[in-house]
């Protein structure tokens, strides 16, 4: 579904995404990982086409993406969240996920009504008259996945959507991006901190660090992977740590 | 439902109002209202829903006056055509100004800037150019008759701009129900998030300042008609700027009715400030000043904001009780 080769940026001399090479296949529910600055929200802003790559190509289901403005992509069935959300602050829940089913609904009482299920879907069925500034931080993540569902999308990328989150709402929404998987065939990338998340939730895991692919594979694979450990927790960690376990 | 019952309301009041007033005063000051809130709901499609502050709405007026002005005067053609013209000029002008502003990315101050620069050039280009008359401006000859445009009764230019500022609110309750008003108030909250969610921003607010500037531009040719007389300074210089944004400041940006209650405050303050204070020249423009303050400190969300807080509370208090 989603194929990149040799995807590149930088920002002035900082080297931020270095020839990530990286394949969703339809379906699939993937994660990258990596420790902060490690240049995830900046591969995944090349990827929706908020940034333009310094080389490499994107693929979308078969056609060149690269260098595309974000709403063409998104109307190719590519969507992406925001880290740090933005609601459209002056609107309630129903109007900002109407915003996204506009896409696909060219009158507004279908585009409310898809905005109501898909609300109802993500667990902000009881909140759509609420004005967007005055949700809870949890809220405003599901918010901001209400939103990207709402546009009918392939492939959904998925930028933190649990960071900040109590284990009870993290496994709320890690059950509701399942089910977003299952019931619509939506295939996900996700973003993610919470460990717990991404083992219970993704398939395959690519890990960043320093804008560099280090490790890939299942996700107990790479929590085992000594490259990857060596990456969260400083250089010689990994040797340490079993230096220790031998003694 | 029940936005379009309050704007069949309005046009029930409004209608019979020429044959109940017995003061020509009055009438007069009730044309002047409804003008100004046609040109308040121009400027509300791209400054109220779309959030891009233009200073420079002159340009698209003006730009509509000298065309009704321009083809009577000059060219000896109808007064309709002009008038038919004049939205098509308006939009015309504030198409390039839009497009060269978007494309480049201008935001805030920075395209109320380039739309002031816009109506100085034009107000320069007016002043100076053969076909409008230069500095002395234009004189549409006097032939009163329905055909003409030009009314003997001033009921005539009422029923005119009434009928074009309901149309104008009909627009606007358009917008507020459309996918292109929902995209268009989406780039005013957050522009990237907009773009995320498949709006093209670039499209969207091109196509409000083109609808803005096509409703100003008839304002333009409105004026035109009533006064018969078109210069530079009347038709691009800033006051219409300045009220075409504070009608709608004032009233409520982004809503049905805030050019309409915006343009009656405004003018009942102006109306009272000429007679306590006398007609000190440029008085208008100190106290709009002074309003646009207290506007922006106290009521950010307008007068029709107020009218909504006020009812939420009495409802409250009717639950309470
Ligand atoms: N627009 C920008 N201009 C300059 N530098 C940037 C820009 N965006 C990101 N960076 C830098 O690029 C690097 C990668 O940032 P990025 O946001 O992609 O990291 P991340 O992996 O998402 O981190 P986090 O886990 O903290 O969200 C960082 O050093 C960041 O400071
Ligand atoms: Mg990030």
């Amino acid at each position: 579904m989603l194929e990149a080769r040799g995807v590149s940026k930088s920002f002035g001399g900082l080297k931020a995404v270095v020839g990530v090479n990286m394949e969703v296949p339809a379906g699939s529910i993937r994660a990258v990982v990596g420790p902060n600055g490690a240049g995830k929200t900046t591969l995944f802003a090349l990827i929706s086409g908020f940034l333009t790559p310094d080389s490499g190509r994107i693929r979308f289901v078969g056609d060149d993406i690269t260098g595309q403005k974000p709403e063409r992509i998104c109307a190719r069935g590519l969507v992406r969240t925001f880290q740090i959300t933005q609601p459209f602050a002056g609107l309630t829940v129903r109007e900002n996920v109407a915003v996204g089913a506009h896409l696909r609904h060219e009158s507004r009482a279908s585009a409310l009504r898809h905005a109501q299920a898909i609300a109802a879907r993500v667990g902000l069925g009881d909140r759509l008259d609420q004005p967007a500034d005055q949700l809870t931080v949890a809220a405003r993540k599901r918010l901001e996945l209400a939103r990207a569902l709402a546009t009918d999308p392939k492939l959904l990328l998925l930028d933190e959507v649990m960071a900040g989150l109590n284990p009870t709402e993290v496994q709320e929404i890690v059950a509701i991006v399942r089910r977003i998987r299952d019931d619509l065939g939506v295939t996900v990338l996700l973003i993610e901190h919470v460990m717990q998340a991404v083992m219970s939730l993704a398939e395959h895991v690519l890990v960043l660090n320093q804008g560099t692919a280090i490790a890939e594979g299942t996700p107990a694979a790479i929590a085992a992977d000594p490259r990857v450990v060596e990456a969260y927790l400083g250089h010689g960690a990994a040797s340490r740590m079993t230096g220790a376990g031998d003694a | 439902m029940r936005t379009l019952a309050g704007i069949a309301l309005f046009g029930l009041v409004m209608l019979p109002l020429p044959a109940l007033l017995a003061s020509q005063v009055w009438l007069n000051f009730l044309v002047m209202t409804l003008f100004f809130a046609l040109l308040g709901i121009a400027w509300n499609v791209v400054g109220g829903y779309g959030g891009q502050f233009s200073f420079g709405h002159a340009a698209f007026f003006g730009t509509g006056a000298y065309c009704a002005a321009v083809l009577q005067a000059q060219l000896g053609l109808a007064a309709w055509l002009g008038f038919a013209l004049a939205p098509v000029a308006g939009g015309a002008v504030a198409g390039v100004v839009g497009f060269l502003s978007f494309r480049y990315g201008l935001r805030g101050s920075y395209f109320a800037l380039v739309t002031l620069a816009f109506a100085e050039v034009l107000r320069i280009l007016a002043n100076s150019a053969g076909f409008t008359g230069g500095g002395s401006g234009l004189l549409i000859k006097l032939a009163p008759g329905a055909a003409n445009l030009q009314f003997a009764d001033r009921s005539g230019f009422y029923y005119l701009v009434l009928a074009l500022v309901i149309a104008g609110l009909l627009l606007s309750l358009w917008i507020e129900r459309s996918r292109f008003g929902s995209y268009l108030v989406a780039v005013r909250e957050n522009e990237d998030a907009a773009r995320a969610l498949g709006v093209d921003a670039f499209a969207i607010k091109l196509r409000a300042i083109v609808l803005s500037g096509a409703i100003a531009g008839v304002a333009g040719a409105v004026y035109a008609q009533m006064f018969l007389y078109v210069d530079p300074g009347l038709a691009f210089g800033p006051t219409m700027s300045v009220e075409a944004l504070l009608v709608p400041i004032v009233g409520g940006m982004g809503t049905v009715f805030g050019p309409v209650l915006g343009s009656l405050a405004l003018h009942l303050l102006s109306e009272a400030g000429r007679s306590v204070l006398g007609q000190a020249p440029g008085l208008n423009l100190a106290l709009y000043g002074v309003l646009l303050v207290i506007m922006v400190l106290f009521l950010p969300d307008g007068l029709v904001g107020l009218l909504r807080r006020v009812r939420r509370r009495f409802l409250r208090g009717r639950a309470d009780a």
